[in-house]
């Protein structure tokens, strides 16, 4: 290397490898990475917004063809609609979650990742805030559009909606957590786990109907996963214009112990692919 | 030259100490007891053919792959347990692991300058891309370069924090022998600029002969030889490391000089 002054980048300066300062640094390197692949992919953008948009069109007519009806039931609100916004939160935080990790297995990045100095809770982090920036990218034109077209207006759930989304993108890190270990140590032949995880709460939250519809025997098990109190919340407010906070408390407090387990289990699994030699096929 | 590896030498004596490591996947044993450490300002090869535990050597180095028994230090640091401690000061390399495809040459060096803590980026990968002839690339999606210019990038990510300890996985596999050389030529560039350790595992004797001060030739696991290039042709009185390689591999030399295998590590 021919001598160059230490300005002109000849030698690197290197800052600090610990510390907040340090982590933040590496949570943002990551984030950046992830904003650079969406922006080099204008068909990725676009299938962001279409999902989310045909399921709300979808699910909005369905809702306008009832209205029509006598139930006074689906009369009352929009229920199912809501319930289609909300469950989306769930659903396409996980999959950003979910697929930002496994991109970088497709891409034959994570040997160059775990060999740097990056921690894997910094991983977990820069994966967390990417997974919120893809929703919002997601989600926002999406609730728009079924003010526009339905009149439905997801902000008429007030400061509960706040405590919803938080509620939901927390479920949503813990199933991310659980895939991406998985992931990591059986490879990407489990993959089709990643994708099809979250569709376990969809009839076990209770998202287009009440917990009372469900057998006694299912309900505490209904119980136990915070979604359902964010549903159960939803119908409460758009019913009866009452939300019971005890619901959100309950959320909260398993959804602490839904993300203890799903990080522990990645740290665990993580560890296992170190153990069996999976992180990084080099080729022998 | 013998690189006994002694407790001493554990606690930083040695910026690398590989002792008595092993690693067992299942019933197959991958890397068999070996021992050996690196000294400040070396250039090692890890020569041996597939199978012969190389990749896993270098992955356990990384902290990538935990031991089944046995120990890594690297710049005092024990490699299976806490590895943020040495991350920064070193860096790697392999064909068989890519940097985004889809991403730009700066975009994926950017990035990754940031997970090293490089402070003077944009200055540094500047100097790096004209140093390595990829300043044209800098603005081309990393998935559309031949494998040589793949290689240079690789490299570049690999010098961006300038690491002390240089780890590569067969460092010029798939490039045409012009592109070979110029890389080799790098890399012992950087060397002696930089004062650093180089750790490469190859099939390639040319490049073995032209870059290593000293070889670990594996086989099975195990370490059959641990000697300089040349004290390793004249001691089996072949006249390339290639001979030697043939006759280590397929146990001509030992049965000639009545060696059994993996004598050597045992210590």
């Amino acid at each position: 290397m021919s001598s160059v002054s230490k300005t002109s980048g000849a030698v690197p300066v290197l800052l600090p490898p610990f510390g907040l300062g340090a982590s933040l640094r590496r949570i943002g390197a990551l984030v950046r990475r992830y904003m650079y692949l969406l922006r080099s992919s204008g068909i990725r953008l676009v299938e962001l917004i279409y999902w989310p948009f045909l399921q709300m069109l979808t699910w909005g007519f369905l809702q306008k063809y009832l209205a029509g009806t006598t139930s006074p039931l689906v009369q009352a609100a929009g229920v199912l609609i809501g319930g289609v916004l909300l469950w989306d939160i769930l659903f396409r935080s996980k999959i950003g979650f979910s697929t930002t990790f496994i991109e970088e297995m497709w891409s034959r990045n994570l040997g160059n990742l775990l060999t740097s100095p990056l921690h894997p809770f910094e991983l977990v982090a820069a994966l967390s805030v990417w997974s919120v920036t893809r929703l919002a990218v997601s989600m926002i034109p999406v609730a728009v559009a079924a003010y526009f077209i339905f009149g439905f207006n997801l902000l008429d759930l007030g400061a509960a909606l706040v405590a919803f989304f938080v509620v939901l993108v927390l479920t949503s890190w813990s199933l991310g957590l659980l895939s991406a270990g998985v992931i990591l140590r059986y490879g990407l032949g489990a993959e089709e786990l990643a994708w099809s995880l979250a569709f376990i709460l969809l009839p076990l939250s209770c998202v287009y109907y009440p917990v009372s519809v469900l057998p006694d025997w299912l309900r505490p098990i209904s119980l136990a996963l915070p979604p359902t109190h964010v549903f159960e919340g939803m119908r409460s407010i758009l019913l009866h214009g009452v939300f019971d906070v005890n619901e959100l408390w309950w959320a909260l407090g398993l959804n602490a112990i839904y993300l203890t387990v799903g990080y522990l289990a990645f740290r665990w699994f993580l560890q296992s692919a170190r153990v069996n030699g999976t992180l990084l096929q080099l080729g022998e | 030259m013998d690189e006994r590896v002694t407790t001493q030498d554990l606690a930083e004596t040695v910026p690398v100490a590989v002792r008595d490591l092993t690693k067992v996947y299942g019933t197959v044993t991958a890397v068999n007891h070996i021992t050996f450490s690196l000294k400040p300002r070396t250039t090692v090869a890890l020569l041996g053919g597939n199978g012969a535990g190389k990749t896993t050597t270098i992955a356990m180095l990384l902290g990538l792959v935990v031991p089944t028994s046995g120990e890594v230090r690297v710049f005092g640091t024990d490699m299976a347990r806490s590895r943020y401690q040495a991350a920064q000061r070193l860096n790697f390399q392999s064909p068989y692991v890519d940097l985004p495809m889809r991403l730009t040459v700066r975009q994926n060096l950017t990035v990754y300058a940031g997970l090293y803590g490089v402070a003077n980026a944009e200055e540094r990968i500047a100097f790096l891309a004209q140093d390595l002839q990829i300043t044209a690339l800098l603005d081309r999606a990393t998935g559309k370069l031949s494998a040589g210019q793949k290689t240079r990038v690789g490299l570049a990510k690999a010098l961006l924090n300038a690491p002390e300890l240089l780890l590569l996985d067969e460092p010029t596999a798939s490039l045409d022998p012009d592109t070979a050389d110029w890389v080799r030529q790098k890399l012992k560039e950087y060397a002696q600029t930089r004062r650093a350790m180089i750790l490469f595992a190859s099939h390639n004797m040319a490049e073995v002969e032209r870059l290593a001060d000293r070889v670990i030739l594996l086989d099975a696991g195990r370490i059959l030889e641990d000697e300089s290039p040349r004290a390793l042709i004249k001691t089996y009185g072949r006249e390339t490391l290639e001979e030697v390689f043939l006759d280590v591999v397929r146990g001509r030399a030992r049965r000639e000089r009545n060696e059994v295998p993996g004598a050597r590590e045992a210590s």
